[in-house]
């Protein structure tokens, strides 16, 4: 059980003090400048109603995230997808108040959040976008969503937008006006057909009702979002790389600097981010940074969709709070591992590019960037992929190193050459055909390619397979001396 | 996939900082005196050093001596960063950082010589062998490979790879690149440079990851006249030359600095002899001519140089037939044939290849008997009196300042493909745009064809024409003409007009001369230089009798008329011949070249003449001894010294000397009449591998030739 540090507990106390001041009308326009009254008038008309997190106890253990806080509520699809439905509940519901309250103040409200990227760095949003140039040398800027969801193990974007495209699409206008972007584009994997169509749908809805395109929401402003479809490469994940894609060009990174946000799309000043940062946006804004940052630990905030696949009963998709433990997450959503708990070996918690852990760290581990950092992993795209012992653990990873092999793009040396030598190394270890002195070298090449490649594909190949090394060397080791022992014996 | 689109203007920019930012750094450099408030204090390996803003980590690197292993790196092509061999440390940063593309930061604290360093280098240069094939013994590359030299620094000596290394197929990219593909390193400098500088797209990277392979997408000739220069680039074996290949180790080599005849740009060569034959010829860096590029003609037609040789003194029989003799009797035949002829019915004609001290020589041999009827080959009509009216006047990197460009009769891609990457540059990076009278071809970059008449050039002469507006308006223009209009027989009138243009549209003003000439050979701008023209006494109305053909093939003999071939080709001219003085090959002797824009460089003779040939000055200096009229010089340094008392630019080899533009006083006595619209304008070069004698008597450049045509078919 997590409990809290005493800097910690006067978090938690001031986050009482402002939950209080924001239940009370007055004090919260006191507070705020006068352009605050606006938007509190938009937080109180807010159809979702306002109940929030109760005043956390010290020990509270996070997680039981209430109905009434997510952001994703037709995240399974049971209610209108579309315009209607999306209006029913809340979305491009004053939006142009929003927009007209100006870059700088989504900018900070997004700070204030403290959320972070949700595509995998964990980088803070707010910071991100405000990265972008505050007045343009003559060249536009764009916002670039990245909706090619490739990593194995996840699948929150297409949730959202297959079900929730409008949030997705509001969320562009508002990432755009803080970005002082012209338009937003979408690019969208290969193999997400319905996904697509879904939010083409959405998108000419919006377009009808002049949320988008000239004089978005009436503010004057004219922010158009394209759609743009991708031909299923996982490397177009990646930010320089999906641009270049979108470009007309091969998917293959671009170097760094020059950063996106100086020399992006078209040479344009660019932010990519992904569907879910965009998506969860305009809530943030009507709800208040406030309510976002009281979920989950410092640096840790906000709610959060999280995928399990694998060995478990009910494998889903749920928005739950961030800093949940890895085990009440699978126990409550997904109905326990197969075979229960103790019948758990491994889980890899945030997609396939990420270290495993195994069964006596997920025993007590927080689903959150930093814990899961503190212990070798991190939580990457939230996609947990549990394992029970009847995995053939080295098998799965080497099932992984093929998927990075296959994936590399081949521009640059330690990757283009490692993975595919390690994922060689991989298929041999998986029968033990191989020598006791590999196991070491493995280790040495992924460490090899790690830090020394344009992107971060080189990192997440290598990591699955250091994470295999820490924590089932003597597995692998058993392994190869069985297989040379039946072999001394048939000789 | 390296990325040079049209569309990219911030590319652009970049490119056009980089290299702003590498001239300013070099002068940065040599002044060192002042702290210049351009550049950044950074510490490489302990050592401070101030570099020019923007510059990257690996150029404070070579600044501060520190050699830097790369391979994907070339000053002269965008930057990939994808061989990560550059790998440094920077202090406070994380990952190791590839320093080709890193930009220096204030007091950045760069290291190569830690262990994470060598570490890093380690591993890619182990992920490089892996899949490398180790044929050192039998790659053409070997001797001079970077991957070879480098794995002596960082490689292992055994390997711990036991998987199958990747095999790869083989690209035919035509007569002159052989390719291994096998043994690609990925670096894409051959994919960059024949996207950025040669202008073609048809290199590129298909397949991802360790399928991906460097070729041409479908099988396809490599279709640009800079295509060797891919295998000066690649810094392995995979790209090396077709008709070198197996012929020559590198070590066995000799190499002598030249200069290439085979355009008008005076490449800067190294003609890599064994023994008493041309093995190779590979560029030399010269940044104000031609970079560090070659055409595949310079490149690869040094085959001629054994076929066809005339190798001994020749006379022809009373059967008809040409017959072996001993110089001696040649010369004294000729000799005999001078002097008995009157001086007004004696011709001499410079072939295009020709160096300024065989024609000097003959010149001198002329004059001296009273015959002044001498022509550079086929520029039978061009004034040499005032320079300016025949040189390339605002240099070749002039060009790169131009921002429009109007050809005038030519086809630069053909004429001079180095040039054309200059024309490119200023097209692509600098925004300049390109039209032309005369052949529409393609350029490698986008220009208007304007017509190809001489009504069209006449539009625009007199001012009529829509493009004199956008000249007018141009910061910089210029006019290239090319070298075939000067070989009309109406060249002055149009030379007249375009004069009067230059003038009148701001061509040329204040510091800037945008008139320009391109010849197409190495020999034309020597013979106009000092005088190789018809004298003022000189007629054609007394038939010619004899005519000295100094390597002209193209020359007018009437019948009956006593014909000299001085040459080392037996080709259309030995072929009229009464009498042939065998002579040197450019690479054979040492010789002075004046290239397009007036730079007289030296090419040395990097080995003898064959057979019984002879330095061409030489003989002339023995024939002008057996005519009675000896010549005043001995040694090639008294050849050169009369050079220069001609001319005196002659002294200053290597420099160009600033021209003096006349106004439109040059033509001004040249009567205002119509010029033949009946021949429109054309490139002088129709066919780019075949354009002189040396050329047409290669193999390769034959292969090459049917290679285009059937590509073309």
């Amino acid at each position: 059980m997590f409990t809290r540090t005493g800097r910690g507990l006067l978090r938690t106390l001031s986050t009482a003090n402002r939950v209080v001041a924001r239940e009370n009308g007055d004090k919260l326009s006191a507070i705020r400048t006068f352009r605050s009254s606006e938007i509190s008038k938009i937080r109180a008309l807010t159809p979702v109603s306002r109940a929030y997190a109760s005043v956390e106890a010290p020990e509270r253990t996070h997680g039981n995230l209430s109905d009434a806080d997510r952001i994703f509520t037709n995240l399974y699809g049971r209610h209108d997808p579309f315009l209607k439905g999306a209006m029913a509940r809340g979305d491009w519901y004053e939006t142009k108040k929003l927009v007209e309250l100006g870059a700088d103040w989504i900018v900070n409200e997004m700070k204030a959040s403290g959320l972070r990227g949700r595509g995998g760095a964990g980088f803070p949003s707010g910071l991100k976008w405000s990265f972008m140039p505050k007045v343009s040398d003559g060249r536009p800027s764009y916002l670039v969503v990245n909706a090619d969801e490739s990593e194995p193990g996840t699948c929150k974007d297409r949730e959202i937008m297959r079900h929730d495209p409008h949030k997705l699409l509001e969320g562009c206008l508002i990432a755009g006006t803080a970005m002082r972007a012209r338009a937003a584009y979408i690019y969208i994997r290969g193999e997400y057909v319905n996904e697509r169509l879904a939010l083409e749908r959405a998108l000419a809805e919006a377009y009808a009702a002049g949320f988008l395109g000239k004089d978005a929401c009436g503010t004057g402003l004219d922010f158009d979002v394209n759609i743009h479809y991708g031909a299923g490469a996982y490397i177009c994940g990646e930010e320089t790389a999906l641009i270049e894609s979108l470009e007309g060009k091969q998917g293959k990174p671009r170097l760094k600097p020059p950063f996106p946000a100086n020399v992006g799309l078209y040479g344009c000043p660019t932010t990519v981010t992904n569907v879910e940062t965009v998506a969860v946006a305009p809530t943030i804004l009507r709800r208040g940074p406030e309510w976002f940052a009281s979920f989950g630990r410092k640096n840790n905030a906000g709610t959060k969709l999280f995928c399990i696949s694998g060995h478990v009963n009910n494998p889903c998709t749920v928005e739950e709070e961030m800093s949940i433990p890895l085990k009440d997450l699978i126990e409550k959503h997904c109905g326990g591992v197969r075979g229960g708990w103790d019948n758990l070996l491994a889980v890899i918690p945030g997609g396939s590019s990420v270290p495993m852990i195994t069964k006596d760290v997920c025993d007590d581990v927080l689903m959150d960037f930093d814990a899961l950092k503190g212990v070798g992993s991190g939580l990457g795209t939230a996609a947990v992929i549990v394992m029970d012992k009847s995995t053939d653990v080295v098998d799965a990873i080497a099932r992984l190193s093929y998927f990075y092999k296959h994936e590399s793009c081949g521009q640059c040396t330690p990757c283009r050459e490692g993975t595919s030598w390690i994922y060689n190394i991989m298929k041999r270890l998986v029968k033990g055909d191989a020598r006791l002195e590999e196991v070491e070298m493995l280790q040495e090449i992924t460490k090899q390619i790690e830090g020394h490649t344009i992107c971060a594909l080189g990192d997440a190949a290598a990591w699955p397979v250091q994470g295999l090394l820490k924590n089932f060397s003597p597995l692998i080791r058993e392994r190869i001396t069985a297989s040379s022992d039946a072999k001394k014996i048939a000789a | 996939m390296t990325r040079l689109a049209v569309a990219r203007k911030a590319s652009r920019e970049a490119y056009k900082t980089l290299f702003g930012a590498r001239a300013g750094a070099m002068r940065a450099m040599s002044a060192e005196a002042a702290p210049n408030p351009d550049t950044v204090p950074v510490t490489v390996n302990g050592q401070e050093v101030h570099v020019p803003k923007g510059v990257t980590v690996l150029y404070a690197c070579e600044q501060a001596g520190v050699d830097v292993p790369r391979f994907c790196y070339h000053h002269k092509l965008s930057i990939a960063g994808n061989c990560r061999m550059c790998l440094v440390e920077v202090e406070k940063s994380p990952k190791p950082v590839a320093s080709c593309a890193m930009p220096v930061m204030p007091g950045m604290n760069i290291k190569t010589t830690t262990d994470l360093v060598k570490k890093a280098r380690e591993g890619v240069m182990e992920f490089l062998l892996i899949n490398h094939p180790l044929d050192c013994p039998i790659c053409d590359q070997g001797g001079e490979c970077e991957l070879q030299d480098q794995s002596y620094i960082f490689g292992s000596d055994r390997s711990r790879f036991t998987e199958y290394k990747r095999a790869v197929e083989d690209k035919e990219l035509g007569p002159l690149v052989k390719t291994v593909m096998t043994r690609c390193i990925h670096c894409t400098r051959c994919v960059r440079f024949s996207t950025e500088i040669a202008g073609v797209q048809d290199m590129g990277i298909t397949g991802r990851g360790n399928q991906a392979e460097v070729g041409t997408y479908i099988s396809k000739l490599l279709a640009s006249e800079l295509s060797g220069n891919v295998i000066d680039l690649c810094p392995v074996g995979a790209l090396t030359s077709k008709p070198f290949a197996f012929t020559a180790r590198s070590w066995e080599l000799e190499g002598t600095p030249s200069i290439d005849v085979t355009d008008g740009l005076g490449s800067n060569i190294r003609v890599d002899t064994r023994g008493n034959e041309v093995m190779r010829i590979v560029p030399r860096a010269n940044e104000e001519v031609n970079e560090e590029w070659i055409s595949d003609k310079a490149r690869f037609s040094y085959d001629a140089l054994k076929r066809q040789r005339l190798d001994r003194p020749m006379v022809r029989g009373s059967d008809g037939k040409l017959q072996e003799t001993s110089w001696e009797f040649a010369l004294d035949y000729v000799a005999e044939k001078l002097k008995a002829t009157e001086p007004d019915a004696i011709r001499a004609v410079a072939g295009k290849l020709c160096d300024a001290e065989s024609m000097i020589s003959l010149k001198d041999m002329m004059n001296k008997l009273g015959a002044s009827h001498t022509t550079p080959e086929g520029m039978a009509n061009v004034s040499a009196d005032v320079r300016s009216s025949y040189l390339f006047n605002s240099n070749l990197v002039g060009v790169e300042d131009a921002d429009y460009v109007l050809l005038i009769g030519t086809n630069p891609r053909t004429e001079a493909p180095v040039l054309n990457v200059r024309l490119r540059r200023a097209v692509i990076a600098g925004g300049a745009t390109v039209t032309s009278v005369g052949p529409n071809a393609d350029l490698s970059y986008p220009s208007t064809h304007l017509g190809d008449t001489t009504a069209t050039l006449e539009e625009i002469t007199s001012g009529k024409h829509a493009v004199c507006e956008a000249i007018k308006a141009a910061n910089n223009p210029m006019v290239i003409v090319g070298s075939e209009l000067l070989r009309r027989a109406d060249s002055k009138i149009l030379l007249k007009k375009i004069h009067a243009m230059c003038d009148e549209l701001g061509v040329v003003k204040g510091d800037w001369n945008g008139f320009n000439v391109l010849h197409d050979a190495g020999g034309t701008v020597g013979a106009l230089d000092i005088g190789f023209v018809p004298g003022t006494s000189a007629s054609n109305d007394v038939p010619a009798k004899l005519v000295y053909s100094l390597g002209a093939e193209e020359f007018d003999a009437p019948a009956g008329a006593f014909i000299v071939y001085q040459g080392h080709h037996g080709a259309q001219g030995a072929s009229k011949a009464d009498v042939i003085l065998p002579g040197a090959a450019y690479t054979e002797k040492t010789g002075t070249y004046v290239n397009t824009e007036g730079r007289a460089q030296v090419a040395v003779a990097s080995m003898g003449p064959v057979g019984q040939a002879k330095e061409d000055w030489r003989i002339l200096r023995a024939l002008s001894e057996f005519a009675g009229v000896p010549l005043p010089y001995n040694t090639h340094e008294q050849v050169h010294r009369r050079l220069a008392e001609v001319a005196p630019h002659f002294a200053k080899l290597n420099e160009v000397e600033a021209t003096l533009w006349m106004n439109g006083a040059t033509y001004a006595h040249e009567k205002a009449r119509k010029a033949d619209a009946s021949i429109p304008f054309k490139s002088s070069v129709e066919n780019f591998f075949m354009t002189d004698v040396i050329s047409k008597t290669s193999a390769t450049m034959a292969k090459c030739t049917e290679a285009r045509n059937e590509m073309n078919a």
